[in-house]
């Protein structure tokens, strides 16, 4: 059984590595500090923490001002309050002064579960990635997401990591984490698969599934959706006969529109998208939901079949 | 700190020059928004030339003073600012909003000077908030001033800022409400009402103080004044007359958002003698 582990609690214990040997990172919350994990940073450093009530688009602008004066500092909400509520105080004030910012955020996707749509982040990919010189990255698992932020630490300039807020279980086989390379997990001939999140554990479920052993799929963990590594797509489009894009987000923007790109400029190829088509969520369990929204294994290998069929 | 008569003098004589700087440059570029510049003026000349601790061959230099100018649009004022007090050459103030030039249309950090970019209105006051709280971090005694517009305050996010500066005590924030009366829709009590004003900063926890926005000795008082008050940030509500110096342009929202003509221009600049 794969080790299963909440996303935020990595991120809130890196955090706090960080911290201890980088006195210029400064971290803000919006009043969901005890969900998001960053007040194991508060906890450990409270004069390097600020609670800034509920009111993200003042805590972005701010996350500029302080960045102005040299510091690097993660921001961190829930993913819709994050990058739709702020969005033009992230375009404005930190991204197009290429700002240290890095926004990690929270309870993205449909897996948010009993909260419901207003809170189930089904675009933010989408209205991060559209903004010039932002990175962004979604980890699949509990270990990636310690090397997401640190990356994101390292690296200079905006920054964007999706989390999620359910337990995850830690993806078998995955490679080093590399920003800006695309993670083979498993090599094949027929159809690639490219997910990102936690739709690369599932996407692994379909492979090793029975009904799939006569196809033979890669697996790529693309966790890196801006800037997306193109040479893996193009090489993946030449090699295998199509493309299915697994994302817990919707169909839209996200990391199928950013592969659909490359594909369709290099070498145009089929992409066939698992994702959220054109919806808003609801209420539910996070099983319960993905199966109402069609990104469960079962899915996958169906959307493999017809891919490997050729079916439209 | 006390005034004498040629100080004052000197400091009205520059923001006669910069206001002929802003109505040059605004001609020029063939757009621009020349009301809030010139009733701002006087603020931000008082500020630069008596107040604020800088050195322009240093533009990082950790210990300056920030200055952010919120609402961006009436940076013609703030580039002959700065350009005035040696940032960088006055010549290039003529290429205002020009392709490829260092003076966009709303400031950026390609100008030395600015410190983040402005322009979406309302961000200003958060911005100089991470100003001040990277102050306390790093235990730093500069002082952040944060120039807002009359019309910007009925964004929603200035109101969030002004909530947050009061609950952190922010008392090295300046904020300075250049309140002229006038939106690009019309006047401010058509178009969304503010008052009463000075009763909103002060429920929210500011120390304010009011001024008429074009008497130096006013300004550059109130400026000392609000370096004393400890444990809560302060806003100078300064009256403007929107326009202030070219009588056509002079309480009317018409030149918010209008570069004069040449003919225009050229009163303009007789009336700014």
């Amino acid at each position: 059984m794969a080790e299963l582990l909440y996303q935020r609690n990595v991120y809130g214990e890196t955090l706090v590595e960080l911290g201890r040997d980088n006195s210029d990172i400064v971290v803000l919350d919006a009043d969901l500090s005890s969900s998001t994990r960053t007040q194991m940073f508060a906890k450990a450093y409270p004069e390097r923490f600020f609670n800034f009530g509920v009111a993200e688009q003042n805590m972005m602008a701010a996350a500029a001002g302080l960045a102005s004066c040299g510091k690097i500092v993660f921001v961190s909400t829930f993913a819709v309050f994050a990058t739709g509520r702020a969005w033009d105080q992230i375009r404005a004030s930190i991204v197009y002064s290429g700002f240290n910012v890095k926004i990690v955020a929270t309870h993205s996707g449909i897996t948010v579960g009993p909260d419901g749509a207003t809170h189930q982040a089904l675009e933010d990919i989408a209205i991060m990635r559209v903004l010039p010189n932002m990175t962004v990255v979604v980890p699949c698992d509990g270990p990636q997401t310690r090397d997401a932020v640190k990356a994101s630490f390292k690296h200079p300039g905006p920054f964007y990591v999706r989390l999620g807020r359910a337990k995850v279980s830690t993806v078998e086989g995955k490679g080093k984490f590399i920003l800006g390379k695309a993670d083979i997990v498993c090599e094949g001939e027929d159809i690639t698969i490219i997910a990102c999140g936690q739709m690369v554990q599932i996407a692994q479920e379909a492979i090793k599934s029975k009904e799939l052993s006569k196809i033979s799929c890669q697996l790529i963990n693309m966790h890196t959706i801006k800037p997306i590594d193109k040479e893996a797509i193009i090489k993946a489009a030449r090699k295998t006969k199509a493309i299915v894009v697994a994302e817990e987000h919707s169909v839209q923007g996200g990391l199928a529109a950013a592969v659909d790109e490359v594909v369709s400029e290099n070498c145009p190829t089929r992409v066939l998208r698992i994702g959220i088509r054109d919806k808003f969520g609801q209420s539910g369990d996070p099983q319960e939901l993905l199966k109402e929204y069609n990104l469960t294994d079962r899915d996958v290998i169906s959307v493999v079949k017809k891919a490997f069929s050729g079916a439209k | 700190m006390l005034y004498i008569n040629n100080q004052i003098k000197e400091l009205e004589q520059k923001a006669l020059k910069i206001r002929r700087e802003i109505v040059k440059m605004i001609s020029c570029a063939g757009s621009g928004h020349p009301g809030g510049s010139l009733s701002a003026t006087d603020l931000i000349v008082a500020l630069f030339f008596t107040k604020l601790r800088f050195d322009p061959k240093r533009p990082d230099w950790p210990d300056r003073d920030r200055f952010h100018m919120s609402k961006g649009h009436c940076c013609p004022l703030w580039y002959a600012v700065l350009a005035e007090v040696g940032y960088f050459s006055s010549d290039k103030l003529s290429t205002l909003r020009q392709l490829g030039s260092c003076l966009q249309g709303h400031p950026d950090r390609r100008t030395a000077g600015v410190e983040v970019a402005s322009g979406s209105l309302g961000q200003g006051l958060s911005v100089s908030l991470g100003m001040s709280l990277a102050s306390r971090i790093d235990k730093k005694d500069y002082y952040v001033y944060c120039l807002l517009g009359d019309g910007e305050i009925q964004e929603g996010n200035v109101w969030e800022a002004a909530m947050a500066c009061a609950h952190y005590k922010c008392d090295n924030i300046c904020a300075i409400l250049d309140y002229n009366g006038f939106q690009i829709d019309g006047s401010i009590q058509d178009v969304m009402g503010l008052e009463p004003v000075v009763d909103k900063w002060r429920a929210f926890g500011w120390h304010t103080i009011e001024i008429d926005g074009h008497n130096m000795k006013e300004i550059v008082e109130a400026y000392d004044l609000a370096k004393t008050i400890k444990n809560k940030p302060t806003i100078i509500i300064a009256r403007t007359i929107k326009g202030k110096g070219v009588s056509f342009m002079e309480n009317t929202a018409d030149f918010h958002g209008k570069a004069p003509t040449k003919e225009e221009t050229e009163i303009a600049l007789k009336e700014l003698e």
